[in-house]
């Protein structure tokens, strides 16, 4: 096993089980917030479709690194902004409390 | 022991950074009061670990012009497609948003899966990247049908599901080993995502649209699973954390939903009774 791959694997055992603890409180009314949050969140692969165009090609090469990026950028963008939209909801309006 | 040079030092330290500040975002949802605040934690240090990549890419100066035209115009699309999606999108339709959103996520994590193999050839990495990518892609695309009442939100039972399921699960066993003894080659990839594919619309077509909000949850945990895959296929330690952290996480808020909904996950995955769809009287 290379050193990568193992720091890699700690990483990434340590991860989840930080996943599992870190939502344990969540009310019911922002579950479907935090599912559209947490949607956000692994928009990271925009930084993924931007690594393949370090080596990325040919016709073909370049017609996955622009499907990718298209699909990653509309996850990340829309999901952001969508999840703000959510949480707009329960912003305390003026004049209340 | 290999040392990095400043910059790949600065980057790495940047990715960490962005890691935190993603555990942080998701950990202030869990208030009303600080849930908004969480959510633009999140997106700013997205916004940062995204610039950092672009630095790199432009340092690299390996990158053709080709990649580079492709890169921005697929991002600019996609970027604008998602805006004007979430912002134009009625409050009761964000949940079908969400899985659609969540569907090209999975698209993408299951094509950096294609394209390291056509560069690396296969690893273990990259068959459940793109098996799962593919699963999350075709079964959103389903879940989001539904709840837009494109297709019909009654449980979809199809004849010799068991008989399917067999074959696709065989399809995917072999496919999969084949690659991984370095056999194959594209056309075992192609197998193993056509079966991937066709495995999430099996998958999520039997279950009633009243119980998509969970399976949409389940999925997008599969894309964490996926991206974080991506991650390891791509050595990038920024998509493992964050795609881990995600996969963890959509896990327990699945199972919190299914409790809300006093349904358990496994009859929900199950699908085809005991739904509120299936109680209502036909046509």
């Amino acid at each position: 096993m290379s050193v990568q791959l193992l720091a890699d694997l700690s990483v990434f055992v340590l991860s989840l089980l930080l996943g599992f603890e870190v939502i344990g409180r969540v009310p019911t009314t922002l579950h479907t917030p935090l599912m559209s949050a947490a949607n956000a969140v692994h928009g990271i692969v925009l930084a993924g479709a931007l690594a393949i165009a370090l080596t990325a090609e040919g016709v073909l090469g370049y017609a996955l690194v622009f499907v990718t990026a298209a699909f990653a950028a509309m996850n990340v963008v829309g999901g952001y902004v969508v999840t703000d939209r959510m949480l707009e909801m329960f912003r305390p309006r003026k004049g209340e409390r | 022991m290999t040392t990095f040079d400043t910059f790949d030092t600065v980057i790495r330290l940047v990715y960490l950074a962005v890691a935190c500040c993603f555990v942080l975002g998701l950990h202030l949802m869990n208030s009303p009061v600080t849930a908004r605040r969480g959510n633009l934690l999140s997106a700013g240090a997205m916004t940062v670990a995204i610039a950092a990549t672009a630095v790199v890419l432009a340092g690299a100066e390996t990158v053709r012009p080709g990649a580079w035209a492709a890169l921005a115009t697929g991002s600019l699309l996609g970027a604008a497609a998602g805006l004007l999606l979430a912002r134009r999108v009625r409050m009761t339709a964000m949940p079908q948003l969400v899985s659609l959103f969540n569907a090209v996520g999975g698209g993408a994590a299951a094509l950096i899966g294609v394209h390291d193999f056509a560069g690396r050839g296969a690893s273990l990495p990259v068959v459940l990247d793109v098996l799962i990518g593919a699963v999350t892609f075709s079964g959103s695309l389903v879940a989001a049908g539904k709840l837009q009442g494109l297709l019909p939100g009654r449980p979809i039972i199809f004849p010799g599901s068991r008989l399917i399921a067999t074959v696709l699960a065989l399809a995917v066993a072999a496919s999969s080993a084949a690659l991984l003894a370095g056999r194959g080659g594209a056309p075992a990839l192609a197998v193993l995502g056509v079966a991937a594919l066709i495995s999430g619309v099996t998958l999520v077509a039997p279950i009633g649209g009243a119980d998509m909000p969970v399976v949409i949850s389940l999925l997008n945990a599969f894309t964490g699973t996926a991206v974080a895959m991506a991650g390891f296929a791509l050595g990038n330690g920024v998509l493992i954390t964050a795609g881990a952290l995600v996969g963890a996480s959509g896990t327990i808020l699945t199972k919190l939903m299914a409790d809300a909904m006093n349904r358990p996950l496994r009859s929900i995955l199950a699908g085809g009774f005991g739904t509120g769809d299936e109680a209502k009287p036909a046509g």
